[in-house]
């Protein structure tokens, strides 16, 4: 069967990780009587037990606690944070304890940690909103991974729950698909393309630090990741139809980051455009541009342009909230900005 | 407890005690880096409890944490050694005092965050009841940590899951500067196990036997599956806060009123006069454990630095250089 949406391929990803394995554990609030606030972990309790399958108290601190303490000791913990908002209340644990502990210790442990946890603003105001991916990236010894696709979902869970460091998992709430226990829909996929793949049913992992391109084009580089990578299709789409063919290019990992495929693509278009749902002071996409600048300003035809979240909290009111989120729009206009450039270019340069 | 036992927990107090005052002597007569948080006058809390764990079982510790890893086992070249940042520490020169551990016998590390080291250990708990093999896990923390967050946080998590962990509150009467009494209202930090439905017991952290009474009871209910116990010990540090600290917010008559009841003169004490241990006996241990001192310090001078690249290679499991 074809997993559809990210809740079933995630879902299906811890129920294949755990059948091979029984050090896997899943730690969360909600997650075992209810299912999870997403309905990720739907069902699990029933298949593993309550040894294996976790409610906790509402203590983040102490539940990110208990998953390094494990992580250190045997276990393979998987915990779910709500919303990932709430790591603000476990941020020692992550940044101070799971993230340094290897290191601090001389290579003398491990910790294969999972922290899954939703991002992304969808009318719940500033603190239920937020895209934090890069707080993360700022403390080495973690690794952040942000998938948009079911497949790259079902397959980047399995190679974090594997890999023998702490996992940052995060996952876009208006790409889960999913629905609540009493069938509203919580996200709409619907108006999502052929990028937004289905995952199949077996064992295939999708390798951390390996960028997938998911639209090729020659003229501009587009990175973006979660739902904005698929506004940066859509707005791929409408500048294909304005003869501007973009390149798109998910990172699917923060940490490790596959310099090489964004390089190569901004050799080849000579023009980047970063989007990301984050703040764009010190955020995902002024990486990703400090990089470019860096390794391949010679290259480039035109100003990198980030799209990125202004510096304000994400304001409650729909209309609000909608005017600071990167949008299909604001990454057109983006582009159209790089291809005019300042001397007026035609597109299809990259020449050094 | 028989003679053997009791010499071999009086050598282990001997040898956090010689470790700490040699590392003070070294302290004050050479260049050594970065600072330190001594252990003297508790080490009848860490001989107590460690007393009743294998290599096995899990403790976490404290920024205050030289006791704990010689009493868990640590092999003391490589503890010194680590005090010198060398590359034959037992975290290769990466970690220093607030971050020492040995995993080989379950000592989980030190920890320079205030509190942090109780989560963990329930997380080892949590192992130790997910594998089943009747393994326990201690926590080790001072009277300062249990007005963070943190120690609630693990202690209720450990509660209702009764995870076999032991919660051992060191009570060392001041969190830095702070008397504990002015940070919380309760004469008793080991009160506050009510609140989380587990049993709480104070003692004497003085005292190695009552010390080793009470943590005995309370390991044997973590293994038996009876869930957690909040263990207080009442001690007392005898050196500053940290290095060279002048202690200025205590008298020097407290300071020789709790020296009047050093636990490590108590129980040489109660070895002479109650379990009849030859002096003789006794002072052999003690210059055994000079010499392991001694002998540390020299293995940790000829031992290398780290090599200049060395920071790259733990950042992440699997690129080890």
């Amino acid at each position: 069967m074809e997993l559809r949406t990210i809740v079933l391929a995630l879902r299906q990803a811890l129920v294949e990780e755990m059948d091979r394995d029984s050090s896997v554990i899943l730690l969360g609030e909600d997650i075992a009587v209810f299912g999870g606030a997403y309905r990720v972990t739907e069902g699990l309790l029933a298949r593993y037990g309550e040894s294996r399958v976790r409610d906790t108290p509402i203590s983040e601190a102490g539940i990110v606690g208990a998953g390094v303490g494990a992580a250190m000791t045997g276990l393979r913990p998987v915990v779910e944070i709500q919303f990932n908002d709430f790591l603000a209340c476990a941020m020692d644990q992550i940044c101070n304890q799971a993230a340094k502990m290897r290191f601090m210790m001389g290579g003398q442990v491990k910790v294969p940690l999972v922290i899954r946890a939703p991002v992304g603003a969808t009318g719940r105001a500033a603190q239920h909103s937020q895209s934090l991916e890069a707080w993360f990236m700022h403390t080495p010894g973690l690794k952040v991974v942000f998938p948009c696709t079911p497949y790259d979902a079902k397959g980047l869970l399995a190679s974090a729950i594997r890999d023998d460091n702490p996992v940052m998992f995060f996952e876009h709430k208006l790409l889960y698909g999913g629905s609540s226990p009493g069938g509203k829909a919580k996200t709409a996929v619907d108006g999502l393309g052929e990028a937004f793949r289905a995952a199949p049913e077996g064992e295939y992992l999708v390798p951390l630090g390996v960028a997938d391109i998911k639209r090729a084009g020659r003229d501009v580089t587009i990175v973006a990741t979660g739902l904005t990578l698929h506004k940066s299709l859509s707005a791929a789409d409408i500048l294909a139809r304005e003869g501007i063919e973009a390149e798109v290019i998910d990172p699917r990992t923060l940490v490790p980051l596959d310099r090489e495929t964004i390089l190569a693509s901004v050799r080849r278009t000579g023009r980047l455009v970063v989007a990301s749902e984050d703040q764009l002071t010190c955020g995902v996409a002024s990486e990703i541009a400090a990089i470019v600048a860096e390794e391949a300003l010679w290259y480039l035809d035109a100003p990198i342009r980030r799209v990125s979240v202004p510096d304000t909290p994400i304001p409650f009111a729909p209309g609000l909230e909608h005017a600071v989120l990167p949008q299909t729009q604001t990454i057109v206009e983006a582009v159209r900005s790089t291809m005019a450039g300042p001397a007026g270019r035609a597109p299809g340069g990259g020449t050094p | 407890m028989d003679k053997a036992t009791a010499l071999g927990l009086y050598r282990k107090m001997v040898e956090i005690r010689r470790f700490e005052e040699k590392l003070y002597h070294l302290f004050s007569t050479r260049d050594m880096p970065g600072s330190m948080h001594q252990y003297n006058g508790e080490e009848a809390v860490a001989v107590g409890v460690c007393a009743h764990l294998s290599p096995a079982d899990y403790i976490t510790s404290t920024h205050r944490g030289h006791g704990h890893c010689i009493a868990k086992g640590a092999d003391i070249r490589a503890v010194m050694a680590e005090m010198f940042a060398k590359s034959t520490g037992c975290c290769r020169g990466m970690g220093g005092s607030m971050h020492i551990a040995d995993f080989s016998v379950g000592m989980l590390g030190a920890n320079g965050i205030v509190a942090a080291g109780i989560p963990i250990a329930g997380g080892a708990g949590l192992t130790c009841q997910v594998q089943g093999k009747g393994h326990v896990s201690v926590a080790f923390f001072g009277d300062g940590a249990a007005n963070e967050g943190a120690f609630h946080e693990a202690v209720n998590l450990a509660a209702v899951w009764r995870l076999p962990v032991v919660f051992v509150c060191e009570n060392n009467v001041y969190g830095f500067s702070t008397h504990y009494r002015r940070t919380m209202l309760l004469e008793n930090i080991a009160d506050r196990a009510a609140a989380y439905g587990i049993p709480g017991v104070v003692v004497d952290g003085m005292d190695l036997r009552i010390v080793h009474a009470a943590a005995g009871e309370a390991v044997r209910r973590a293994r038996d599956g009876e869930g957690p116990t909040l263990l207080e010990c009442k001690t007392y540090r005898f050196m500053g806060h940290s290095r060279f600290e002048p202690s200025s917010y205590r008298t020097k008559k407290e300071l020789e009123e709790w020296k009047k009841r050093d636990p490590i003169a108590l129980f040489r004490s109660a070895l002479l006069a109650e379990a009849g241990v030859p002096e003789a006996e006794i002072v052999q241990v003690e210059r055994t454990v000079d010499e392991v001192i001694e002998e540390s310090v020299r293995f940790a001078e000829q031992s290398p630095d780290p090599a200049p690249g060395d920071w790259r290679r733990w950042i992440f499991a699997g690129e080890d250089a």
